[in-house]
């Protein structure tokens, strides 16, 4: 079965479904710079590193203490979570009143500290991961064969962004947070603990960022460096899309890890540099970006 | 009178350093090293015109560094072009690759325009990793020095020491003066007030555009001039950490100063080279054995610099000097004139 332009339908099916699972990765990632900027006014650059420490620290359970996948899957992202945390009470809190350019500089710092660390202990090379024994092997859909473990990617993680996505637009601690981003003087005079929110609001997205992580460590090599070019990359989708809507990220990083995905069939070498083409033209044509507000 | 004294003691200065840098290697000081700091040391100062001057963060200024080494590179070993063309030729990239980033980065504003420089960057980078002319992993190798307008053979490190060094000096001069000049003092209304800078009828994007184009030529000189000094061009140089190494070294020698960049730039040079010998003398002094790994931790250890800058020193080194001397002028003055000057001051 193949389709006019000589490209089988399995392996067109197979790239989409791995765009789609690098979409979601972008999608989460892109929520979480997007959820912590609007209350922060920080652009975390540390978030690709944060993911990076997700996928390491389940590998890093199963190696020392044999916790399995799904134990380390909510157990990781409390870790890092807790690490964002400390990360804003000790050093993100000084530097909200300066300009933009100190909270990229102040997370570069962090991000090449995280990195730097587990580079000495284990080096640039691979640690191999395997999937979960429930989730190993495909399914036969009759058309295509479906591996388990990337269905169960994409699943879990539209289930994330859209759970996030309705606490943060339907629910009463969403109200709160989205009049933090609008006015926190106003809500901390409503008697909102608005510094602790924004705490939280860090902590949840790094722990975000490191459940990515997770999900990433069986299919991406886990390595002190996978989170490198991705934020790049993520920047790239953030640029695209724009901040100003959770739905938007979420929409884009699904959309162009699917192009990404198509690239990788039809073109192959432009395959790791599309997303950065598609924002060119996004910019030519749109500079606020697909879901941006013009200031 | 005091602005006289002022800029007599930066002259003093800048003279100092200068003969300092003009007879290192009497000194027995190792050329090649002093012309890798001087290369980052320009690399540095044109950086800073955009963001101590203009106030935009370029995260992507590897880009220029980097495509200009490999331009200058391929350009006098394959094409066999004379080292002044060689750099002509890095120039010419940069400015032009300045040209269409500084284009699009501008439509956004603030962290968006970093963010946008950056992913343009990365996207070279991936060129750079898969274009045959690059080498890939191993770079481009054995960059012949030629000889300079023909006549001047550069393989003695001394003879390419003066040559570099000059042309680091007149293009030092060339941001002095470009800072000095109204068109410096329009970006700097632009860093201050963007808006008011627009309300008097500025040209605001052209502004920033050509202050664009110029700290991207400016540093494409710089890495065409690496390339050349040490005879091969690598991805390091394109990669983002460069990107990031640069922003280091402004910051840890002081945004919107002059010499600050250069400062940082020795400063950050001089950790790299020597951080494995900082950490052997530390675990000899200390006991602590861990200071000997320090060597393979320089990504570490710069990253703490990042940090202790942002939260603690953002006036960098010579920013820092500044403050103090200023201090130190004012009290002076405050102390030595007589009762009731200020008011005359003022009248």
């Amino acid at each position: 079965m193949t389709f006019d332009i000589g490209i089988p339908l399995p392996a067109l099916l197979s790239q989409l479904l791995l765009g789609l699972v690098n979409g979601a990765f972008y999608a989460m990632l892109s929520l979480g710079l997007a959820v912590i900027f609007g209350l922060l006014n920080v652009i975390n650059f540390a978030h690709g590193a944060l993911f990076m420490l997700g996928a390491v620290l389940a590998w890093a359970g199963m190696e020392y203490a044999g916790l399995n996948y799904w134990v380390m899957l909510a157990l990781s992202p409390l870790l890092a979570g807790a690490l964002g945390v400390l990360i804003e009470k000790t050093l993100l809190r000084w530097i909200y009143k300066l300009d933009h350019i100190y909270g990229l500089l102040l997370t570069l710092g962090i991000t090449l500290v995280i990195e730097g660390v587990l580079r000495s202990i284990y080096g640039v090379s691979g640690l191999p991961y395997s999937p979960p024994e429930l989730l190993q092997g495909a399914t036969d859909l009759g058309f295509m064969m479906l591996p388990n473990y990337r269905a169960w990617v994409v699943v879990a993680s539209l289930v994330v962004c859209i759970a996030t996505w309705y606490t943060i637009e339907k629910t009463k601690l969403g109200a709160y947070l989205r009049a933090g981003t609008e006015n926190p003087k106003i809500v901390e005079a409503f008697g909102v603990n608005v510094p602790l929110m924004v705490t939280l609001t860090y902590g949840f997205g790094v722990a975000l960022a490191a459940f990515a992580g997770v999900l990433a460590a069986p299919v991406i090599q886990v390595s002190p460096l996978m989170g490198q070019n991705l934020i790049i990359v993520v920047f790239a989708v953030v640029v695209i899309g724009g901040m100003g809507s959770i739905m938007g990220s979420i929409l884009t990083g699904l959309g162009l890890g699917v192009i990404e995905g198509l690239t990788k069939v039809f073109y192959p070498e432009a395959s790791s540099t599309v997303v950065f083409f598609i924002m060119v033209i996004v910019l030519l044509l749109r500079p606020a970006g697909l879901f941006g507000k013009e200031k | 009178m005091l602005q006289n004294q002022n800029r007599r003691g930066q002259f003093a200065v800048y003279g100092v350093a200068l003969l300092a840098v003009l007879l290192a290697p009497a000194l027995g000081v190792y050329p090649v090293f002093v012309l890798k700091v001087l290369c980052f040391a320009l690399f540095a100062c044109a950086f800073n015109l955009l963001i101590g001057y203009t106030g935009l963060l370029s995260f992507g200024h590897a880009a220029f560094f980097g495509g200009a080494g490999y331009v200058a590179g391929h350009a006098m070993k394959e094409w066999g072009l004379t080292p002044a063309l060689g750099l002509l030729a890095g120039m010419a990239f940069a400015a032009l690759g300045g040209w269409a980033m500084g284009a699009l980065a501008i439509r956004r504003q603030g962290i968006y325009f970093s963010m946008i420089t950056l992913a343009l960057a990365q996207m070279l980078y991936f060129f750079c990793l898969q274009a045959p002319f690059t080498g890939g992993e191993d770079g481009i190798q054995g960059i012949p020095r030629g000889k300079l307008l023909g006549f001047l053979p550069l393989d003695s490190d001394l003879t390419l020491y003066y040559v570099v060094l000059a042309i680091v000096v007149v293009a030092f001069a060339l941001i002095v003066r470009t800072i000095h000049s109204p068109f410096g003092q329009i970006l700097k209304a632009i860093k201050e007030n963007e808006p008011r800078a627009v309300s008097l009828g500025y040209d605001v994007d052209r502004f920033k555009l050509l202050a664009f184009v110029l700290s991207a030529a400016l540093s494409g000189l710089a890495g065409s001039l690496k390339a050349l000094v040490l005879g091969f061009e690598t991805l390091t140089d394109v990669h983002w950490s460069m990107s990031g190494a640069v922003i280091l070294m402004t910051l840890v020698g002081g945004l919107g100063t002059l010499t600050g960049p250069i400062v940082g730039a020795l400063v950050v040079i001089a950790l790299e080279n020597k951080l494995g010998d900082l950490g052997m003398f530390l675990a000899n002094a200390t006991g602590v054995a861990w200071f000997n790994t320090l060597g393979e931790s320089v990504t570490m250890v710069t990253g703490i610099i990042f940090v202790i800058c942002v939260l603690t020193f953002r006036r960098g080194i010579v920013g820092e000097i500044i403050v103090v001397a200023d201090q130190w002028r004012a009290r002076r003055k405050t102390a030595t004139a007589p009762l009731g000057s200020h008011l005359v001051d003022r009248g």
